[in-house]
């Protein structure tokens, strides 16, 4: 209803739409253009995760990924052995040198059996309805674990 | 008044007296071209001439030569910036004394030159120069962020940047003032806003276009066809301060000046029934 007023009153809003696109263009322009804060953040996801398991630091890739109305950061970090289970940690040890750890953001249904060799973090969502958020918070907390 | 007490302190007062004569060197930039950066020039540097400064316009855009044809004054130029870059001719001679008013000069690109036959150091000694002389030099930048923009650049100590309320232009005035960093100060001039438009949601605002770019507002410039008018005819519309764009133009140079006056900000154009009627059989708006 509202849409259709706002089309009787000619508000067609494509000031929006060039907002919209402003945003994420810049977005993209500006990790183009600081290769270095790319690193940094690499760096820090990898200092947090070490905390959990080993991870293989010479093979970490970090692209980022436009989707319609949003740019999401895609971390691949391959895993090279994971600790001993302890239990005061939340992680779920599995046996095998390999655990698929999802964020909170993703939990829409990931196959929770599949334990790829790599980790597949998304994080640094920015859609139009957590454009006030900004980016998640950098916290790596794994949610789930492969069980058996 | 203080008086010197010792002959080195002499010889510091006096070295640093015209220092402090020294006029303001701006560039105005915008990456993208086609957003006014010409226009601006010759309407921002007919308004503080008007205000009594002594005000030098330097054309950058070294191959594509417009400055002159904006103020009126390609008849009259004769030698050009490198003709003094490379000194076959005096700054004396290069000078373009404007049409209206006595204290303003234009120093004319060279058309059939190409930017990269500029030295940048070159450029710089001529800006320091021409601060010397003028209490505003300010520097017509080319489109585009390379040599022709980093020699318009090299003398400047302040920049203007002109944007249009528009994807692309705010995609570049971004990226130029990424790579103008913190010394030009960069102040902003939103350009061809068409409030009708942005009451209706199809423009961007100035408040959208500043949420990005949050740089300090010197003013916004409505697209009036008034500006095409003076630029056919070679008079800067800074020229009439009767005109809401004229009047406009003063109060970003006064803004420029220092003086606490506010932004002009175009108002949408209250249309009556009987125009919109009128508009509806091919309105005569120019």
């Amino acid at each position: 209803m509202i849409e259709f007023l706002k089309k009787l009153f000619g508000q067609s809003g494509s000031s929006a739409t060039a907002k919209e696109r402003l945003r994420l263009v810049l977005m993209t322009d500006h990790l183009e253009l600081a290769p270095e804060l790319i690193e940094a953040m690499k760096r820090d996801l990898v200092d947090v995760i070490s905390r959990h398991v080993e991870v293989d630091r010479d093979k970490i890739e970090v692209n980022f990924e436009r989707q319609d109305s949003a740019l999401a950061m895609l971390a691949n970090i391959p895993i090279l052995s994971v600790n001993r289970p302890n239990p005061s940690l939340t992680l779920v040890p599995v046996p095998e040198p390999v655990a698929s750890v999802q964020p909170p953001v993703a939990a829409n249904g990931a196959p929770p059996n599949a334990a790829p060799p790599r980790v597949r973090k998304r994080r640094k969502r920015t859609s139009k309805k957590a454009a006030g958020t900004n980016a998640a918070p950098a916290s790596a907390t794994p949610a789930s674990a492969a069980a058996n | 008044m203080h008086q010197p007490q010792t002959v080195q302190e002499e010889k510091e007062v006096q070295s640093s007296a015209p220092a402090a004569r020294l006029g303001r060197a701006i560039v105005l930039t915008s990456g993208k071209g086609g957003v006014g950066k010409t226009t601006t020039t010759a309407n921002l540097g007919t308004a503080l001439a008007n205000r009594g400064a002594r005000v030098v316009l330097v054309d950058a855009d070294v191959g594509l030569r417009n400055l002159d044809i904006v103020l009126g004054l390609e008849s009259r130029v004769k030698h050009h910036l490198l003709d003094v870059l490379e000194e076959r001719v005096s700054l004396d001679e290069a000078l373009v004394p404007g049409k209206h008013s006595e204290s303003l000069f234009l120093l004319a690109a060279a058309q059939s030159r190409e930017k990269d036959d500029v030295e940048t150091a070159k450029m710089k000694a001529l800006i320091s120069s021409l601060r010397e002389r003028f209490d505003y030099v300010l520097i017509d930048c080319p489109a585009g962020i390379e040599l022709g923009f980093r020699n318009a650049v090299a003398g400047a100590d302040e920049a203007i940047v002109i944007c249009t309320p528009e994807v692309a232009a705010v995609r570049d005035v971004d990226r130029v003032v990424g790579l103008l960093g913190n010394r030009f100060r960069p102040q902003l001039v939103i350009n061809r806003l068409r409030p009708n438009l942005v009451k209706k949601g199809k423009m961007l605002s100035v408040e959208d276009v500043n949420a990005i770019l949050r740089l300090p507002l010197l003013g916004v410039i409505a697209d009036e066809p008034e500006i095409i008018v003076t630029t056919n005819r070679g008079e800067p519309l800074a020229l009439r301060k009767d005109t809401p764009t004229g009047a406009a133009y003063h109060a970003i140079a006064a803004r420029v000046a220092g003086e606490d006056v506010p932004a002009p900000m175009p108002a949408p154009a209250k249309v009556t029934i009987l125009e919109r009627v009128g508009s509806l059989f091919g309105g005569k708006r120019a």
